[in-house]
């Protein structure tokens, strides 16, 4: 029984950091109708700027200021450059535009910043900790909780801001939002900007616990499952579909795996989304569109 | 009787959207053979029930009669089949897709040769292309679409575009055709060509037609039952004299300007 | 009832656009004339080798992947895995059933690479677009895992590969470059023939329909479902023997590694920048995909003398595929084909202009 509680708990706190990967493709989505497949390059390079700027010997708050700004103007690049071209296109259209984007980003990190695997080190320990019989890992908790902090901040951004609220009113309808004058090109610089910024801060947590190097970009693969389950929309959502796929991989991985030969969890969590798909096809929280003919 | 006379009957037929009703146990027989016009201000569930009569939504109530044939929801390619045709507000065409291979994708459920005749150009795939081909340069011909055989639908006027779908719909031979507002957007010139094809196409092949129209000069002309429709009720039903004269449409439809 | 053709006019002019469309293509039987003729003369073991060959494999991918994405309109990221059914089968078939012949090989594996593409595209007809990508995604993730994990699928190597067992047709031996390259262009040719005739056909017609507009593809009675599971079959069909040839005809020996998802994405590329919904844009497509690192290596060389670092290169080579997706998806979503079809026109009315 502690075993399963330990494998459950390991799962639902690597969960987190899945959900805090898809959280940046649920505002882009919500924004701007894009599923972002560049959120994992953009995590890449925040997190190689972050960790070069730390090696120039730059203290760690001023690294991250700038990593921020740096991850700004990037906003602002590709939305003069991909966006605003590409406004109205189908969205398959735009899943590729940032499929090309990825390459781009992935290129520029690695030309630019290297490609070997840095350390990282945010002076959080990796040790276990018992909670009553059950062991965990200190540093997942310290993530998790990071995670909670980050979503408690942009609720309180998307409440009680000015800029919250033209956020929500373009993703409840985004005609009505122009009608009265909300700049989208401004918002959407805004939104990739902000998922740029919850980019950085996945990024050093994965980074830490795996070096900062290129599979950091693979994580978008991982939270395509994420999001199916939780929907596209859904802050929450991503939350919740995060800890379901970090959980259910843990125990499958355990417990299925080792009947089938193992290594299943890079397709796992898909097969999960699928049958999660065929029965609920908008997700757990999406909400579903009528077909007008 | 009945069922000779009616080629589709309409029965306590209901429909709501998140909670709000489009139609109302709404109940209407169209005779064979007529051209039958539905009319209505915007929002009176009129598109809502030809979806319903081909399939794409499903009622809540009520069953729809087709040829005798009993249906609680018919799916879309079940109406195909039995020969139901349809045209769509807002122009449901394959926009990529040349005129003719518009026309000729309405053919494919007459299509016979299997995937490997097709595949490798057998004779008999190719006979059936040939045949399709001569069928759909027919309804170009019909429709005075010639000029136009090879290009795009997309890059077509919408009113272009309106006759490539009835075409379309045609092609297939339908027993009933179902035109959801055929004249939209039309000049006098255009919306009187489409008349005209409406028409023939029910003289000369004596396709029953259910249209939606907002032209009442039009409808008038072209129709000999008209039934009106109001927040998804029915409140008149009868020929273009009769619902003229109904005081209950001229208060809900034909009394406001338009 | 009463058809159309008799009551209406028939029409009188049909014969004369069959022949227009009858008339022989002179331009397309030069090329095969070179490829055929020509090339197994001039090419030597290099350009065959590194270049006619992938580019060849790669073309077939293209069609495979354009036949369900281009001209059906479901978006695949999940080519490679489809490729990998197709080497990994017609692996087993050459291994386990003595005596079969190549060809047969090649095409039962391909069956039963659309076999598998069939069961992946049978979500199809409840999932759409965007969310239907997963499902291809899935079928990549899961389709390399199993040919990672279960031996019996590489024959218990030890590397975990596979190499074709004979490489021969009616006696002759194809394991010289030559040998492979008119193996692989033999394929290539048929099949694309082959896919000719499809998307010409109803058939290919009613994938259009589906992919310009499923809804009203359902309302003039065309089965969507079923021809979307058929277009997923077919696609696969071709990846599966562009994977058994990458396999066999230009690696020699292949792993489920040589199938992973930037694999996939190398196949989605083609069809992009060649042309969706265009044959021959997947060979334009796969020319230049093919083309463009060499171009950027001799490139490099020339203007760096040798000192090329060939990480850098290959990041240079991302961006540049990565500039040209978007680049493509906003100035020309027709692809290079369209470019070469725009520019050919403007050729042909150019010396009208003075």
């Amino acid at each position: 029984m502690t075993f399963f509680l330990e494998t459950l708990l390991g799962g639902l706190l690597a969960g987190t950091m899945y959900s805090l990967v898809a959280i940046g493709f649920v505002l882009i989505y919500k924004a701007s109708g894009v599923f972002n497949f560049a959120q994992g390059a953009m995590l890449l390079f925040a997190a190689l700027t972050f960790v070069s700027l730390q090696e120039q010997g730059l203290p760690f708050a001023l690294a991250l200021l700038l990593t921020v700004v740096v991850m700004a103007i990037g906003a602002i690049v590709i939305e003069r450059t991909v966006l605003r071209p590409l406004v109205n296109r189908s969205q398959i259209t735009l899943f590729m535009a940032t499929l090309g984007l990825s390459f781009v980003i992935e290129g520029l990190a690695q030309g630019l910043m290297g490609a070997q695997v840095r350390a990282l080190d945010l002076g959080i320990d990796d040790v276990p900790v018992f909670l009553g019989e059950v062991m965990v890992s200190q540093f997942d908790l310290v993530a998790a909780a990071t995670a909670a902090l980050l979503v408690a901040v942009l609720a309180l951004l998307f409440n009680s801001t000015r800029i919250g609220v033209s956020l929500r009113a373009v993703a409840d309808d985004t005609r009505a939002a122009l009608s009265i004058g909300i700049n989208l090109n401004r918002i959407w610089q805004i939104v990739w900007a902000v998922a740029g910024i919850v980019g950085l801060v996945a990024g050093l947590l994965w980074g830490a616990r795996q070096g900062v190097q290129f599979s950091l970009s693979l994580v978008v693969l991982k939270a395509l499952p994420v999001l199916i389950i939780g929907g596209f929309t859904s802050i929450g959502g991503a939350i919740v579909g995060g800890l379901i796929v970090g959980a259910a991989e843990n125990l499958a991985e355990v417990y299925i795996g080792a009947h089938i030969g193992g290594g299943i969890t890079p397709w796992f969590a898909y097969v999960l989304a699928l049958v999660f798909l065929y029965i609920r096809p908008a997700g757990l929280f999406g909400e579903r569109a009528i077909e007008r003919v | 009787m009945s069922i000779a006379e009616n080629i589709l009957e309409v029965r306590d037929i209901s429909l709501s959207f998140k909670g709000v009703k489009a139609i109302d146990a709404l109940s209407f027989a169209v005779r064979r053979g007529e051209i039958c016009a539905l009319i209505g201000p915007n929002g009176a569930g009129k598109s809502s029930l030809l979806n319903i009569l081909n399939g794409v939504y499903r009622p809540d109530a009520g069953e729809v009669v087709f040829e005798a044939e009993h249906f609680q929801r018919i799916q879309p390619l079940e109406a195909a089949r039995r020969g139901i045709g349809r045209t769509f507000q807002n122009n449901a065409l394959f926009k990529k897709m040349s005129v003719i291979d518009n026309l000729l994708t309405g053919l494919s459920r007459h299509a016979q040769s299997g995937f490997l005749a097709q595949s490798l150009g057998l004779p008999g795939a190719r006979r059936e292309a040939r045949q399709f081909r001569e069928q759909a340069e027919g309804i170009l011909e019909f429709l005075e679409l010639q000029p136009w055989r090879d290009v795009a639908v997309g890059s077509l006027a919408y009113g272009l575009q309106k006759r490539v779908e009835l075409g379309r719909a045609l092609i297939a031979g339908p027993r009933l055709l179902l035109l959801d507002e055929p004249m939209a957007g039309m000049n006098a010139a255009e919306k009187q060509e489409m008349s005209r094809f409406i028409a023939d196409v029910n003289r000369d092949l004596g396709t029953t037609v259910v249209l939606i129209e907002h032209d009442i000069q039009v409808v008038m002309g072209l129709s000999g039952h008209v039934v009106v429709l109001d927040y998804g009720r029915k409140v008149g039903d009868g020929t273009p004299a009769e619902v003229q004269a109904n005081p209950e449409v001229i208060a809900a439809y034909l009394g406001t300007v338009h | 009832m009463t058809t159309l053709s008799h009551s209406l006019p028939a029409a009188h002019d049909s014969a004369p656009v069959e022949l227009l469309r009858r008339r022989l293509p002179w331009g397309l039987l030069a090329l095969l004339a070179v490829a055929f003729g020509l090339v197994p003369w001039l090419g030597n073991d290099y350009w065959l080798n590194a270049i006619l060959i992938p580019f060849l494999v790669l073309s077939l991918a293209g069609l495979g992947l354009n036949l369900l994405t281009g001209y059906t309109g479901q978006t695949s990221v999940g080519a490679a895995g489809f490729m990998a059914v197709g080497a990994f089968a017609t692996y087993g078939l050459l291994l386990r059933v003595p005596g079969l012949p190549l060809p047969l090989a090649l095409v039962g594996g391909g069956l039963i690479a659309a076999g598998v593409g069939f069961l992946f595209g049978i979500p199809s007809n409840r999932i759409k677009g965007f969310y239907l990508m997963v499902t291809t995604l899935a079928a990549q993730f899961f389709l390399e895992w199993v040919f990672t994990k279960f031996p019996w699928f590489y024959n218990y190597a030890s590397s975990g590969t596979i190499s074709a067992p004979r490489l021969e047709l009616l006696g002759h031996d194809l394991h010289s470059p030559l040998g492979r390259y008119l193996l692989v262009l033999g394929s290539v040719v048929l099949l694309t023939w082959v896919a000719v005739n499809l998307v010409r056909s109803q058939i290919g017609r009613n994938w259009m329909a589906i992919r310009d507009m499923d809804t009203a593809a359902a309302v003039i009675g065309i089965p969507v479902d079923r021809y979307k599971r058929l277009a997923f079959a077919v696609s696969s069909f071709y990846l599966g023997v562009a994977g058994a040839l990458w396999a066999f005809a230009y690696l020699g020996t292949a792993s489920a590694g040589s199938f992973d998802i930037n694999r996939s994405f190398q196949i989605l590329f083609i069809i992009i920048i060649g042309g969706m919904g265009s044959i021959a844009g997947n060979f334009v497509g796969a020319a230049f995909i093919s083309l463009l690192p060499l171009l950027l290596n001799q490139a490099g060389q020339w203007l760096l003398g040798g000192n090329v670092d060939a990480g850098q290169l290959q990041n240079l080579q991302k961006i540049i595929f990565g500039v040209l997706i978007i680049w493509f998806l906003v100035k020309e979503p027709e692809g290079l084909i369209r470019l070469l079809s725009n520019l050919r026109e403007r050729l042909a009315i150019w010396p009208l202009r003075f």
